[in-house]
């Protein structure tokens, strides 16, 4: 281990290896196929407590199907994906998992909701006759809205705001259930330089302050290699898996499939 | 049949004319049950684009009613039977991506209405019968068919209701809602057949061919003056109560066709609103343009900045 690795507060300690049902996710032999075709093949690893882990991969290669796996939303053709030790499919705890999706799915333009009310949905605790949310989750919208920064959109329509709000709205949403877990695709797609930069200084304080494992599928080699601790790098099946800083140029070339050199920035200009 | 066969309970000379016919009382109520039920359903349907799912179910339950013509059933239950499981298999259809779904409702849609063509050609004698399930009719609302609609219509407002949260997660994002515990597949079956029974209690009134559009045109009207989700659902039920009991009596009183008048009320209100909001539009641009422009004198650099900007927003609003 060398002192890049050991500077970085997140670590696995390999002694004491914790039980399945605090590993967030474990791909046990994963294989997913569409129509027959296999999109992702033979996938082992786990994420493990308060890891960073970014999900690396080329356009098509099985991300987003690595990470509907992950979440329950697919159903693996063989093998086995356990959240908390539990299979995704039947999993029940879903107050520990928020989830950020690339983009919201409603396509009505004119989609009625309030910001306030798309955040409250992350308060939702399963079925009661007389649904009404409480004072303390109600508060706790308002912390989340906080820490997403968009506490005065509350009251604009989801309809109104731009893209890179309603990916803050998300994860205000997500943020809400105090999850142990956060999944998310992508969640600067559509973001400008600035906001992007604003995101992740968010996400950072999400990991090391409130301890929340994080699991980010990403294109941008630069964001994963400076935020991430640990990455899998999948092209149906996976690549490299392991701490950042062994991402190297072999693994890289491996998974775009043509030689890639890794330039390393002059710390004062990493930052956009 | 004529108005004057028609046995009138006269109440005084204070009871407005419309309200002395029993037909029209119960007319009037059961525009009321699907004036609230319609638009309250018709919500999740137009928030996910869904809309044309209520013409295709409108097809097949004019199959239903054509099975139950020549089988002398009962026509609310059969055209039920027929509709929720079409409904259904729809819905399987699209889960299971056997068929992309505009290609479902499309088999479905013409599959009903060549069986119902079918079923009336070779039977003779239920033609004006057939005629006021096509376009709705006042007269034939009877006080079973009441019976009926109030406890379907119950069922479906104490649905929507306790599941107003879960419902509105699955339409915002049914992934987001899955990983937040709602169960989507469960509750879009419930959802497909309640449609189901909208439409077999708004067909009496409204008509087969015109049920689709009070299950979405208030819907429409109620998006565009309010915002809030719940709040949209009480509006829509209010407008689909209005445009339904208005057209209802408009109807009676120049002696239209029921379902017509219904539908071409709720448009009229539709393009009363979407020219209010148009109006509204250009005065704000306007506004803006002549604030932008006083700007520009005072420092043209920064007016320069402030229409980049609205620029950009425009593009990132979808």
């Amino acid at each position: 281990m060398n002192d890049d690795f050991q500077s970085n507060p997140i670590q696995v300690d390999v002694e004491s290896f914790p039980g399945p049902e605090k590993i967030p996710i474990r791909f046990d032999e994963t294989w997913f196929a569409y129509d027959s075709v296999p999109v992702v093949r033979d996938i082992n690893f786990s994420i493990m407590p308060g890891e960073f882990a970014a999900i690396l991969g080329p356009n098509g290669s099985g991300k987003t199907t690595l990470m509907k796996l992950a979440l329950g939303l697919l159903k693996p053709s063989s093998g086995r994906v356990l959240l908390f030790g539990e299979p995704s499919d039947n999993f029940t705890d879903w107050h520990r998992i928020g989830y950020v999706p690339q983009r919201i799915q409603t396509t009505e333009y004119r989609f009625p909701a309030s910001v306030r009310e798309i955040v409250q949905f992350g308060a939702y605790s399963g079925f009661s006759f007389f649904p009404s949310f409480k004072h303390n989750e109600n508060s706790r919208v308002d912390d989340a809205m906080e820490l997403a920064g968009i506490r005065d959109l509350a009251d604009r329509r989801v309809s109104d705001i731009s893209v890179g709000q309603q990916q803050r709205m998300l994860i205000a949403r997500a943020l809400v259930r105090r999850p142990d877990l956060l999944v998310m695709d992508e969640p600067v797609a559509g973001v400008d330089a600035a906001g992007e930069d604003q995101f992740h200084s968010m996400v950072r304080r999400l990991n090391r302050d409130l301890e929340i494992t994080i699991v980010m599928v990403s294109h941008d080699i630069g964001v994963v290699m400076r935020e991430a601790t640990t990455c899998a790098c999948i092209n149906q099946d996976i690549v490299f898996h392991g701490p950042v800083h062994q991402l190297d140029a072999n693994a890289l070339s491996a998974l775009y499939g043509f030689p890639v050199d890794v330039l390393m920035h002059d710390p004062d200009h990493t930052h956009r | 049949m004529c108005l004057c066969m028609i046995p009138t309970i006269r109440i005084g000379n204070l009871m407005p004319e419309i309200f002395q016919y029993e037909f029209m009382n119960r007319a009037i109520v059961a525009s009321v049950l699907v004036g609230v039920t319609a638009p309250a359903i018709g919500m999740f349907l137009v928030l996910r684009r869904l809309s044309l799912i209520a013409d295709t179910l409108s097809h097949v339950a004019f199959a239903g009613v054509a099975v139950a013509l020549i089988t002398k059933s009962f026509t609310p239950i059969v055209a039920f039977i027929a509709t929720a499981t079409a409904a259904v298999s729809i819905e399987e259809l699209r889960v299971r991506r056997l068929l992309p779904g505009d290609a479902a409702l499309a088999v479905f849609l013409y599959g009903a209405l060549a069986l119902a063509v079918v079923l009336i050609s070779a039977s003779d004698g239920f033609n004006t019968t057939i005629f006021s399930y096509l376009f709705g009719s006042l007269m034939s609302v009877s006080t079973t068919d009441l019976w009926w609609m109030g406890i379907l219509a119950l069922v479906i407002v104490l649905f929507l209701f306790m599941f107003r949260f879960e419902l509105t997660q699955i339409t915002f994002d049914p992934d987001l809602a899955k990983t937040n515990g709602v169960r989507v597949h469960m509750l879009n079956l419930s959802l497909a057949i309640l449609t189901a029974g909208t439409i077999t209690v708004s067909m009496r009134v409204v008509g087969v061919l015109l049920v689709g559009a009070l299950i979405v045109i208030p819907v429409l009207v109620s998006i565009r003056v309010v915002k809030g989700l719940t709040l949209t659902l009480i509006v829509s039920s209010g407008m689909g109560v209005f445009v339904a009991v208005f057209g209802m009596v408009i109807s009676f009183y120049a002696d239209l066709a029921p379902g017509g008048s219904v539908v071409l009320i709720a448009i009229s209100l539709l393009i009363i609103v979407e020219i209010g909001a148009l109006i509204k539009r250009s005065l704000f641009r306007s506004t803006q343009l002549m604030q932008s422009s006083d700007h520009t004198h005072a420092h043209e650099f920064h007016a320069h900045g402030a229409n980049e900007s609205t620029t950009d927003e425009r593009h990132s609003h979808r």
